[in-house]
């Protein structure tokens, strides 16, 4: 089959499933929604399969090097000649890996949605909101015209909005859902700033002419934009600078993450699809796609670079002192996806130097398999002990046997334990960042060892740590009540275990691809190696780390409380995230609502409304003091008539005169 | 196609009203015959694109110049452009929800319909005018009966509706008395030593008029029709008027009237004065980023769902005035694209608003909440109407924005570079207040106003359902397939855009 034949459909199912279920309303099609759903996402997952098979092992590579093909293409919306949003399908090594990814993922979630949702009142909006997020991931995805991935970026904005948002009765759920909007919003303003600036320099909307043009050093347009600059930064600068803020906004990079934590109040198989394994990762993929632009400027690529390398250690850092389970992996995410910032940023044009892209989207799909795991356990979890609180769980190995095998795969795969999944991508970010930044190695060597301390204190406190499950009777939502609750299947439906199984795999033995042979910068496969050597410290750094976190969480003790207390005002600051939500309230409700709106506001109401109140008094006066003139007395009216034309006749004659003089 | 049709068919069912008897039979009436419109306005696109097709490449089709009064000169002078047959469309659309969702209006029932009609009859024959002076005439039949339908049908909110309709009328009254200035002085000016006067646009476009003549002529035509379209600081009118007025008369303000203004704008502004336009570009786009940045705040401090549709409106004319303003051919095209979009998203608002209003009789954000619960369809098409002005793409409040900004940046001056900037920042102030809005009213709890009846609370009946229905599909036709409009509306935009160009050198 020709690419063109079936391509769309990838991303059209799930929007056929959106608007079927979005149409019939939240009564109709309650029974079958998910299975609709789901059916059409296995459909769609099936094809982008095949399609990757086709692309990767039979008509991808020509010659040594991956070609671009777009199969489909539609004429959207000209701006001016040259000036067009194309709607089409790109595909190339990175676009057709994330088409997996996504379908993938996609797919698992709809199924252990199937159980874990069941029962909602909302169930079809619920499927319908999963289809049309997947729809757009995929454009976002597969997009051939940078406004096409803005278009279905701002899309994808929306499907986490109304998912966050699901249980819209919450208040807190509502105002998440706000916070993220509004938050990735003001980050696509600099994206959006920085499409006008590549449109209007490069002449082009296109992925594929915009990037030949702005990377061939002989190009007109690549003259242009570099010899203009503003502030002394080359306008190459601004506009990659302006789209990255873009993607550090989707992708929750320091200081725009706020949202992401808030952002698990969404039902929990939410989170792990786009909170974890997809849409957080849009910002690493946007950096990818316009890669070869970003080499040309080297330092935008440092700005990449410690943007991630400070949010990996930001976030490892919090993440320790959490105790939502939610919450400690939203900030793992951010975490992680910090990591393939930075390997992106390491990363340079051109063979081995290379390193760090193909090592960045490795770790790109290892994590989505691994953390979208890790969040479908917690969701298990959570569905038995109804409390997201670490301080409500415990023990649970023996009642949850299956859910402790696969988090613990989760676990070891992000802490990079060999042979997990994890272990593989993140030597190949850390040995980019060695070769070219000794003081970022550092940093993700660290974090590193944090992330292997935090993971297995989750992992602890929630499966063994026996004393912590409270004797408590009091309430329904208590853990205990809930545990013993004689439903019998803790471990949810066989739909749910069947994603955890797949997603288990995923996490085992995704590392094993051979990821330079695919993803490359400049399309050039090669086959690229890790020294076994390199791998010794890093590792016995995360042992040790789990080792620590072990001693501090498997069994009841007092010494994590103790390390608390020493920390003191340290562990504080940290708990509350050092207090960036903060700086963000103090900004908006003291600074922008009191000082710019409400003056507007007022502004608006009293003195410009006012000038036009004024305007009219003084018409209403100057009436008032005329009024006398019109006094129905005709005599009156007869020697204003008469003074009246004897003033024209004299005008008249004086211009007559003038005139003809 | 006689274009008189589409002033003859409101006229007609205006008149047919007044000899009803009865509430049903009224609005029937209404109904049949705003309906018809719809037709005649969907045969006159069809029409139009065969023409077009057919290789007919006159600036104006569907003349038709009869002679209205010799002495003057004054005719009755009707054809359209890609631009017109748009906004007929969009008129038409937002009549006929108007009278939908005024199905129910009990008090005085014919008379509102019968002036509704009258209002949209001018609104037609402003668009199809050629002459400046019925140009003029059908304006002002679109402005007085206004009064009447806020001072009767209105309701009294932070101001009281006799005096948001006084105001409103009186602000429109003096910018057209701005306008027929001006028309004035083209009328004289334009065949000044020549020995002839004329309203006649296309005439008058081909005479050249005098630059100094055209700088001082073109702020009383701008600003007179700056008024209508909420040039800053002329739009306080805006914000009462629009609150007090009942929901079709506000649908009709909003979605029409304040087109009107942005049309007024580029046919007969920039159109016959193209060099004034060049000149006097800088002022108008600084007003116009004021007026999005500074109408977007001010909506973000409103408490009341007419007033941050009302001040929202000011922001999102503000994008029509900058594409006008900023005189690329893309910035005009985005400036059209958006008194569309924003005629019909801002009509679904409306029309939702009021629909929340007639149930919870609260306007209040704060009183209301958890709406979604109880008005499924109801506060779904709140939220789009909210997304499609937050400029979501698949809505057509996007394609309208980019376009404009896209436009916008053509003009590499730092000046309206940074002006472009400020307006790209309202898509982050508009989010904040939509989201605010939507949180408030649709999610949530419920407040109170909904708590105390929440057995009383129905979602949309039929009627409202069509109509919504109808501007619903509107603004997610353009979002979706944006070509076909842009492509109705560019080649004319060329033309304005081939006479600015030419008055540049």
């Amino acid at each position: 089959m020709h690419y063109a034949d079936y391509i769309l459909l990838i991303p059209l199912l799930p929007l056929a499933a959106f608007l079927l279920l979005g149409l019939a309303g939240r009564n109709r099609l309650r029974k079958s929604a998910g299975l609709i759903a789901s059916v059409l996402m296995l459909v769609s997952c099936t094809l982008a399969l095949y399609a990757a098979w086709r692309y990767f092992f039979v008509d991808g590579l020509v010659d040594g090097v991956y070609r671009q093909i777009v199969p489909v293409r539609y004429n959207w919306l000209i701006f001016s000649p040259g000036l067009s949003v194309d709607m089409g399908i790109l595909l190339d090594p990175i676009s057709v890996m994330m088409l997996v990814v996504v379908t993938f993922v996609s797919l698992m979630v709809h199924i252990f949605s199937l159980g874990y949702m069941k029962g909602e009142e909302r169930f079809t909006t619920y499927y319908a909101f999963l289809s049309l997020f997947t729809f757009s991931m995929l454009g976002l995805v597969a997009a051939s015209n940078i406004l096409e991935t803005y278009i279905f970026w701002e899309l994808v904005g929306l499907s986490s909005y109304l998912l966050i948002g699901f249980y819209y009765d919450r208040p807190a759920a509502v105002s998440a859902a706000k916070k993220a909007f509004i938050v990735t919003r003001f980050a696509d303003l600099g994206f959006l700033i920085g499409i006008l600036i590549l449109a209007f320099q490069a002449g082009t909307l296109d992925f594929n002419t915009l990037i030949a043009r702005l990377t061939d050093a002989g190009s007109p347009q690549f003259a242009g934009i570099t010899a203009a600059s503003f502030l002394g930064i080359s306008l190459l600068g601004w506009a990659l600078g302006l789209v990255f803020i873009g993607g550090a906004g989707k992708s929750a990079m320091f200081p725009l993450h706020i949202w992401l934590p808030d952002a698990m109040e969404g039902p929990t198989p939410v989170s792990a699809l786009i909170h974890a394994a997809t849409m957080v990762v849009a910002g690493v993929y946007l950096v990818a796609r316009l890669f070869p632009v970003f080499s040309m400027d080297p330092p935008v690529l440092q700005i990449v670079t410690w943007v991630g390398a400070l949010s990996a250690a930001f976030a490892a850092i919090v993440a320790c002192t959490q105790t939502d389970i939610k919450k400690v992996l939203a900030f793992s995410t951010m975490s992680q996806i910090g990591y393939m910032m930075f390997a992106l940023g390491v990363a340079r044009q051109g063979g081995e130097a290379g390193l760090g892209y193909t090592a960045s989207l490795f770790h790109l799909f290892t994590h989505a398999f691994f953390k979208s795991l890790l969040f479908l356990c917690a969701g298990s979890i959570i569905h038995v002990v109804h409390s997201n609180e670490l301080k409500e769980m415990g023990g649970l190995r023996k009642r949850m046997p299956f859910t402790h095998i696969a988090f613990l795969i989760g676990c070891l795969a992000i802490a990079g334990i060999p042979p997990f999944s994890g272990f593989f991508s993140k030597e190949e970010i850390l040995l980019a960042a060695w070769r070219s930044n000794a003081l970022v190695y550092g940093i993700g060597l660290v974090v590193s060892a944090i992330t292997a301390f935090y993971m297995f204190r989750l992992y602890f406190s929630i499966f063994w740590h026996e004393s912590r499950i409270p004797d408590r009777n009091d309430g329904s939502h208590s853990a205990g009540e809930a545990l013993s609750s004689p439903e019998g299947g803790l471990e949810g439906s066989p739909g749910m275990k069947f994603s955890l199984v797949v997603l288990s795999a995923g996490a085992l033995l995704a590392g094993l691809v051979p990821f330079s042979r695919f993803i490359v910068p400049d399309e050039r496969p090669h086959d690229s190696h890790t020294p076994l050597s390199f791998s010794i410290l890093p590792v016995s750094l995360a042992l040790g780390a789990i080792l620590l976190a072990g001693w501090l969480y498997r069994r009841g003790n007092d010494r994590a409380e103790k390390l608390k207390i020493g920390l003191g005002r340290l562990y504080q600051v940290v708990y509350q995230k050092f207090y960036i939500d903060e700086a963000y309230i103090f900004i908006t409700k003291k600074i922008v609502f009191p000082l710019v709106g409400r003056p507007a506001a007022w502004v608006d109401k009293h003195i410009i409304d006012g000038l036009m109140n004024g305007l009219a008094l003084i018409v209403a006066k100057v009436a008032w003091l005329i009024r006398g003139i019109q006094s129905g007395r005709l005599q009156q009216y007869m020697l204003y008539f008469f003074a009246g034309a004897f003033g024209l006749v004299l005008l008249f004659v004086y211009y007559f005169n003038h005139l003809h003089t | 196609m006689n274009l008189s049709l589409l002033i003859l068919l409101p006229f007609l069912t205006s008149l047919a009203l007044l000899v009803c008897k009865g509430d049903k039979p009224v609005r029937l009436v209404a109904a049949a015959g705003s309906f018809l419109q719809v037709g005649a306005c969907v045969v006159l696109l069809c029409l139009y694109w065969k023409e077009r097709a057919s290789g007919n490449t006159a600036e104006m089709l569907f003349q038709n110049d009869p002679v209205w009064y010799a002495p003057l000169g004054i005719h009755y002078h009707t054809g359209v452009d890609g631009i017109s047959v748009a906004m007929l469309l969009l008129t038409s659309l937002i009549v006929f929800a108007g009278v939908l969702v005024s199905w129910n209006l009990k008090m005085l029932s014919k008379e509102f319909f019968f002036l509704l009609l009258l209002l949209s009859a001018g609104a037609y024959g402003f668009f199809v005018s050629l002459d400046l002076f019925t140009m003029f005439f059908f304006l002002e039949m679109a402005v007085i009966p206004k009064f009447l339908l806020i001072g009767i049908w209105g309701s009294s909110t932070a101001t009281s509706k006799e005096y948001a309709a006084t105001k409103l009328v009186l602000m429109l009254m003096g910018g057209s008395a701005l306008v027929f200035v001006g028309l004035a002085g083209i009328y004289f000016q334009a065949g000044a030593g020549r020995g002839m006067h004329s309203f006649d646009l296309l005439q008058i476009a081909r005479m050249n008029i005098p630059v100094e003549t055209q700088k001082w002529i073109f702020p009383f035509i701008f600003i007179g029709f700056g008024v209508f379209a909420a040039l800053f600081p002329f739009h306080t009118w805006v914000p009462d008027g629009h609150s007090s007025a009942p929901t079709a008369a506000s649908m009709f303000l909003a979605g029409i009237s304040m087109k009107l203004g942005g049309y007024g704008c580029l046919r007969v502004a920039t159109y016959l004065l193209p060099a004034a336009a060049h000149y006097y570009s800088g002022v108008i786009v600084l007003l116009s980023a004021i007026a999005i940045l500074y109408g977007a705040f001010a909506t973000m401090m409103q408490t009341d769902l007419k007033y941050i549709n009302a001040y929202s409106s000011v922001s999102h004319c503000g994008f029509v005035l900058l594409g006008i303003g900023m005189l690329t051919q893309t910035s005009i095209n985005g400036a059209v694209l958006q008194m569309v979009s924003h005629g019909l998203m801002t009509a679904l608002f409306f029309a939702c608003i009021g629909m929340i209003y007639d149930r919870t009789h609260t306007r209040a954000v704060a009183k209301l909440g958890g709406l979604l619960k109880m008005m499924p369809f109801l506060s779904t098409a709140f939220v789009l109407a909210g997304l499609c002005s937050l400029g979501l793409p698949g809505l057509s409040g996007f394609v309208a924005e980019l376009t404009v900004f896209m436009g916008s940046w053509q003009r590499v001056d730092a000046f309206y570079r940074w002006a472009t900037i400020a307006a790209c920042g309202s898509i982050v102030v508009t989010a904040v207040y939509i989201l605010r809005a939507v949180g408030q009213t649709i999610m949530g709890g419920g407040g109170s106003a909904v708590r105390d009846q929440a057995g009383a609370l129905k979602d949309a009946a039929w009627n409202e359902r069509l109509a919504i229905a109808i501007l619903v599909i509107g603004i997610v036709v353009i979002g979706v397939a944006p070509f076909w409009l842009n492509g109705l509306i560019a080649p004319a935009g060329e033309s304005i855009m081939l006479r600015v160009v030419g008055a540049a050198h």
